[in-house]
């Protein structure tokens, strides 16, 4: 079933616990639809993926993100230490955070477009014509 | 290459020429103007007035957003932190930019596909609770209210600066047209027409930004180094400006307070109403993955641009004459203009900075009463039948209503330090916001009385907090100088939470309590409304489509 499978992220175990154990609801117009799309292989596909690539970059960013907060604040002599002239390891620290930040959102742009749209046309089109939209 | 007034160093002295400041800042004020009524003929519509008819493309919104964001906190703010404290402003502003990649990757695409106006539509197609919404308009309307009191307070101060106007009722005046404008924008305008005000707005301010820099950059001869050198040899700090400490490296108490706010900046841009609404113009969730990509963009280089101004108004003007100016810190780019461009530059950036004000409050007050008029009024008190055009007449009878409280609240704000406000905001936006939103989004056994709790406890813990800290009583300025408490009576003090910022309480508190609120609910989740959330999350099956499709 989808609940398993490898490469799970956070998102994954925090769904572990719930959905299959609630009282089924009485199908309200195409909720039943949905919940046979979210138990599809192609479904399936997309949030593994979308799960596998957005949880690690998340938690990486926001590590990332207050290891330069705390050096900075409980480290400063590591901050003062010169790469090059008054150019010290804080400054270059700092840029980096907008250099990360730029490189992350291209690479989540790019990504998204190959490894997500694609999928989730096809999803959609499938959907919203057996709906005879 | 000074301005006329530079011999002086009168702590009254006007900068520019305000003939020439008023001019510059009239022509925004009569292009915008012209372009919000040449869009209102087509405005009748719920999705044109909430949404701009959905027909604004990634890159208009992401500039659009890039407007509502940078306030003229940020852009005068920003640089003045670093003009005085060096490093320490650097510090500070990270977490603004950082924040926006959580908008990019867990709330950008599944909230366009999932909503259709306001952030309580997601949390009701996920949770169909009227409790829930009010809830979340509720919120909404907080952090609104306290960014627009910051935004018009800081008003009043910023035209002493720049246009010389000294007399309290001239301030109070400034003050009004400002809310006036904007209950113009937004009443003819709508989402339309605050959209172009703010492309035009992001796209001056980047000018002038962009345009100073350069022109600071060729004082320096093109080499940060040597600007840094500059920097650093005229502060009365000297190289310690170039690293961090002299701001947050105080004490225990103010690093855990920086930490504090960079957990709210973080996560609370993800949760910030006015920037959230702005992803609803687009026809759907590709263009809003483009819009946040171009945001990151244009928010990145302007702060980039910011540090640089700061380290060259710390080397051109020095930080003496910053802070005996009027204003203070916020006088750090509007002198560095006139020292590098004369009075025409001054003017421009005094204009950009009415122009940055203007804007961000129009977005706010649109954000504002789209929450009521959509939430509590249809949503809640009509149970989700009222008529669309009744639902817009009610938003713009809104409008009114905010435009015409936020001027009380700026005018009778002036003089007191409101500062805490936008960072109060961001810890309201992150506490009472996120952890619902995420937690909708993805987490299947979410349940109303979770999101009641969150919302609330996220709410009242992050205002309870900052009642009870140093911004509300009895703190001490360093040197003897006047408290920077709202109360400044140093005998008072009831002050027994030590931080500034409540963020870093808040936020866990509110995520922990959606998480109680849900396990010890005897209701079950629904599930398949989750089944439904999830597949139009991620492909925008059922997702409100806009002009282009």
């Amino acid at each position: 079933m989808w609940e398993g499978g490898p490469g799970m992220t956070i998102f994954q175990t925090l769904r572990v616990s719930a959905s299959s154990t609630a009282a089924p609801q009485a199908g309200r117009g195409n909720a039943s639809g949905y919940e046979a799309v979210r138990a599809s292989r192609d479904f399936w596909t997309i949030r593994r993926r979308f799960g596998s690539f957005v949880g690690p970059v998340c938690t990486l960013f926001i590590v990332w993100y207050f290891l330069f907060v705390i050096i900075a604040v409980f480290a400063p002599g590591f901050m003062r230490v010169s790469v090059f002239g008054d150019v010290n390891v804080g400054l270059c620290f700092g840029v980096l955070q907008f250099a990360s930040t730029f490189a992350i959102a291209a690479s989540y742009r790019r990504w998204a477009r190959h490894r997500l749209d694609p999928l989730a046309d096809r999803l959609r089109h499938r959907l919203e014509g057996g709906r005879g939209q | 290459m000074t301005g006329p007034t530079a011999t002086s160093t009168l702590a009254t002295e006007v900068i520019g020429t305000p003939a020439l400041n008023f001019t510059i800042f009239a022509s925004f004020v009569v292009v915008t103007l012209v372009i919000a009524l040449s869009v209102a003929r087509k405005n009748n519509s719920a999705t044109d007035y909430y949404a701009g008819g959905r027909t604004f493309t990634g890159l208009q919104n992401g500039v659009a957003t890039s407007g509502d964001y940078l306030s003229a906190a940020t852009f005068l703010g920003t640089p003045g932190i670093i003009a005085i404290y060096g490093y320490d402003g650097i510090l500070y502003s990270v977490g603004f930019i950082v924040g926006w990649l959580l908008v990019l990757l867990l709330v950008s695409e599944p909230f366009r596909n999932t909503g259709r106006y306001t952030m309580a539509d997601v949390l009701d197609l996920r949770l169909k609770a009227p409790s829930v919404r009010a809830a979340a308009a509720l919120s909404t309307l907080m952090v609104c209210l306290f960014y627009l009191l910051a935004q018009m307070a800081g008003a009043g101060v910023l035209v002493s600066l720049l246009l010389g106007v000294n007399s309290s009722v001239g301030q109070d005046a400034v003050v009004a047209v400002v809310g006036i404008l904007m209950i113009f924008y937004v009443l003819v305008g709508g989402m339309k027409g605050t959209t172009w005000v703010q492309i035009v707005k992001a796209t001056i301010l980047a000018a002038g930004t962009v345009v100073t820099t350069i022109w600071l950059l060729s004082r320096a001869g093109f080499s940060l180094p040597a600007l840094l050198h500059h920097a650093a040899a005229s502060s009365r700090s000297g190289t310690a400006v170039l690293s961090p400490g002299l701001e947050y490296g105080v004490n225990t108490v103010s690093k855990l307070d920086l930490i504090s706010l960079a957990l709210a900046l973080v996560l609370g841009t993800a949760g910030l109403p006015h920037v959230l609404m702005r992803l609803y113009t687009v026809p759907n969730a590709r263009e809003a993955r483009r819009s946040v990509t171009w945001t990151i963009w244009f928010v990145g280089l302007f702060y980039l641009c910011t540090f640089v101004l700061g380290f060259g108004a710390m080397w051109l003007v020095g930080d003496k004459r910053i802070l005996s100016a009027p204003g203070g810190s916020n006088s750090a780019v509007p002198l560095l203009a006139d020292k590098l461009g004369g009075t025409l530059l001054f003017g421009v950036m005094a204009a950009v900075a009415f122009a940055t004000i203007l804007a961000v409050v129009a977005g706010l007050t649109i954000t504002a009463s789209a929450s009521f008029a959509h939430d509590v009024y249809a949503g809640v008190l009509r149970h989700g039948e009222a008529e669309p055009a009744d639902e817009v007449r009610v938003a713009r009878i809104t409008g009114v209503v905010v435009g015409i409280v936020a001027v009380i609240g700026g005018i009778s704000a002036k003089g007191i330090n409101v500062a805490f406000l936008v960072g109060l905001a961001f810890a309201i936006a992150a506490a009472a916001n996120l952890p619902s939103i995420l937690y909708s989004l993805f987490w299947p056994r979410f349940t109303a009385r979770g999101a009641l709790w969150s919302i609330y406890g996220g709410l009242v813990s992050s205002v309870v907090l900052i009642i009870f800290s140093p911004v509300f009583s009895g703190q001490r300025k360093p040197l003897g100088g006047t408290s920077s408490s709202l109360i400044t009576d140093p005998h008072i003090n009831f002050a027994f939470f030590p931080l500034n910022n409540p963020g870093i309480v808040a936020i866990p508190l509110a995520f922990f309590l959606g998480w109680l609120g849900t396990v010890t609910d005897r209701q079950p989740a629904d599930s398949a409304r989750f089944a439904r959330m999830q597949v139009r999350a991620l492909t925008g099956v059922g997702a409100e489509r806009g002009g282009r499709s």
